[in-house]
C-alpha cells in the first residue's frame, strides 16, 4: 500500500465514521431524550432492548445490512451494497443504540424536579429538552465519543457491507486486516497506528470541549 | 378585593387514591396566603396544581377571573413564578441562573441585564453575578432561586419551603429580605410551609392541610383564636 493510498483510505475511514457518528447522534439524541423524559408502559423493556444494542457484535449488524442491502434483498434496488453508504448505514446502527442508552442514561442522571423547575420558569417544551441537554453536556459528550469510538474501531461490519474494495470501501480496519492476512505486519502496524492517533485526536477535541465545560 | 386564584371542588389522585381534597380556596389579589401543614399533608402537592405541573382529577380552578383552561399550560406559566425547595440551579453563573426566565421569554438583552442586575441588588448578591452556581453556599443558592423568580415580575408567586434546611440565621435573613419584597412589590404569593414562625412574619391568610385535605382558612389571628377542629388546634400548638 502506498502513501497516496493510505492517505485516501484515512480520509474514507474518517468521513464513514463521522458521518455515522452525526446521524447516530441525530436519532439516538432524540430518542435517549424521549425515553428519559416519558414514563409510557413498557419503557423499561424498551430501555432493556437499546442497553442489549449497545453491545451488538458488529458481524452481526453487518450480516443485517448485508441481508438488506444484497441485490436481492428488500433494499437491494438501492443499490448500495459495497458502497461507502452501505458502511456508513452499518456503522450508523452500531453507534445509534450506544448514543441513545448513554443519552438516556446521562437525563435520568439529572434530579427529576429539574424538569418541573425549567417548566415553572415558563420554559416551553423544547427549550426544556435544551437546557436539559446543556446540564447533562458532560455525559452526553461521553455518549458522543463512545458513539465514535464504537464505529471507527470495527471491522467485521464495514468488510461484510463493503467489500474492502481498493479505492473504493476500504478503510483503516479492513486495511489493516488485508494487511495482516498478507503477511505484510510493518505497514499493519503503521496503519494501527494512524487508527489509534486520530481516535486519540478527535477524543482529545471532544475532551478538551467536555471539560471546558466542566469548569464552568 | 378581588381574586386572583380560586379553586372549587379540587380532587388529586395518586395511584388511585386521594392525595388532596380541597372544597374552595382562594388567593386575594396582593395577599401572601401561607399553606401550612406537616410533611405529607399534600401541600407540595398543591403547589404543582397551582403551577400546572400536575394535573387533577377533579375541580375547577380560576385565574385572574378567568377559568384556567382558558389560558395555555405555557401561557399561564409565564405569568406565574416557582420557587421550590431545593434551589435547582443551572450549572452556569449566577447572571445566566437569573436571566434564564427571561430568556425562555425572548426578552431583549439589553432589558435581561437591566432586569437581573436591578434583583441581583435587591437580593444582595451582585457581587456574585459571574460565579458558577455550583460554588454558592445554601443561602446564596436560594438568594438566587428568589431573585430567578422575582425577575419575572410574576402575577403569581409559588413558594414551596424554600427555606427548609437553612442555618437560623441565613434562614432569619432570608425571611426578612423576602418579607420586604412581598410588601414592596405586592405580588400575590402562595408560600408552602410546615413551620408557623415562618407564617406569622408576612402571612395575610393562612389555610391549614392535614391529612390531604384543606381544614380551614382565616387570618393567623382567626385560625389561632378559633381552629376549626382539634386536629388542628393541636397542629397550630404544636407549631406556636
Amino acid at each position: 500500500m502506498e502513501l497516496p493510498e493510505i492517505g485516501d483510505v484515512t480520509l474514507l475511514s474518517l468521513q464513514v465514521s463521522l458521518l455515522a457518528t452525526l446521524l447516530s447522534l441525530l436519532v439516538g439524541l432524540p430518542t435517549g431524550t424521549w425515553l428519559a423524559l416519558s414514563g409510557f408502559r413498557g419503557r423499561s423493556f424498551f430501555l432493556g432492548m437499546i442497553n442489549t444494542g449497545m453491545a451488538l457484535p458488529p458481524v452481526v449488524v453487518g450480516l443485517a445490512v448485508a441481508m438488506l442491502l444484497w441485490r436481492s434483498g428488500p433494499l437491494g434496488n438501492l443499490d448500495l451494497i459495497y458502497t461507502p453508504w452501505a458502511i456508513v448505514i452499518a456503522q450508523t446502527v452500531i453507534a445509534a443504540p450506544v448514543v441513545t442508552g448513554l443519552t438516556a442514561a446521562a437525563l435520568q442522571q439529572l434530579n427529576p424536579r429539574l424538569r418541573l423547575q425549567l417548566l415553572g420558569l415558563g420554559a416551553s417544551r423544547l427549550q426544556m429538552v435544551l437546557a436539559l441537554w446543556q446540564e447533562a453536556r458532560l455525559p452526553l459528550l461521553a455518549a458522543l465519543m463512545a458513539g465514535f469510538g464504537s464505529v471507527i474501531s470495527e471491522v467485521g461490519a464495514s468488510m461484510m457491507v463493503g467489500g474492502n474494495i481498493r479505492g473504493q470501501t476500504r478503510v483503516l480496519t479492513t486495511a489493516i486486516v488485508l494487511e495482516t492476512g498478507k503477511g505484510e505486519f510493518n505497514r499493519a502496524i503503521l496503519l494501527g497506528v494512524l487508527l489509534l492517533t486520530i481516535t486519540f485526536l478527535i477524543n482529545l477535541a471532544l475532551t478538551w470541549i467536555q471539560q471546558q465545560g466542566a469548569r464552568r | 378585593m378581588s381574586s386572583l386564584f380560586e379553586i372549587h371542588d379540587l380532587l388529586v389522585l395518586r395511584d388511585g387514591h386521594p392525595v388532596l381534597e380541597v372544597d374552595l380556596l382562594e388567593v386575594s389579589k396582593g395577599q401572601v396566603l401561607a399553606v401550612v401543614g406537616p410533611n405529607g399533608a399534600g401541600k407540595s402537592t398543591l403547589l404543582l396544581v397551582l403551577a400546572r405541573l400536575l394535573k387533577p382529577a377533579r375541580g375547577q380552578l380560576r385565574f385572574a377571573g378567568l377559568p384556567l383552561d382558558a389560558l395555555s399550560d405555557l401561557a399561564y406559566r409565564r405569568r406565574i413564578g416557582l420557587v421550590l425547595q431545593e434551589p435547582l440551579l443551572f450549572n452556569r453563573s449566577v447572571f445566566d441562573n437569573v436571566a434564564a426566565g427571561l430568556r425562555f421569554r425572548r426578552i431583549p438583552s439589553d432589558q435581561v441585564t437591566k432586569r437581573v442586575l436591578v434583583w441581583l441588588g435587591r437580593l444582595g448578591i451582585t457581587h456574585l453575578a459571574k460565579r458558577p452556581a455550583s460554588k454558592l453556599s445554601g443561602g446564596e443558592m436560594q438568594r438566587v432561586s428568589l431573585a430567578r423568580a422575582f425577575v419575572l415580575q410574576p402575577e403569581l408567586l409559588l413558594l414551596d419551603e424554600p427555606f427548609t434546611g437553612l442555618d437560623n440565621p441565613t434562614r432569619l435573613a432570608l425571611l426578612d429580605d423576602l418579607g420586604g419584597i412581598l410588601q414592596e412589590t405586592g405580588i400575590t404569593t402562595l408560600f408552602i410551609t410546615h413551620d408557623l414562625s415562618e407564617v406569622t412574619r408576612f402571612a395575610h391568610q393562612v389555610a391549614v392541610l392535614l391529612d390531604g385535605r384543606l381544614q380551614q382558612c382565616g387570618t393567623p389571628g382567626e385560625l389561632l383564636a378559633s381552629p376549626c377542629n382539634e386536629a388542628v388546634a393541636a397542629f397550630l400548638h404544636a407549631g406556636a
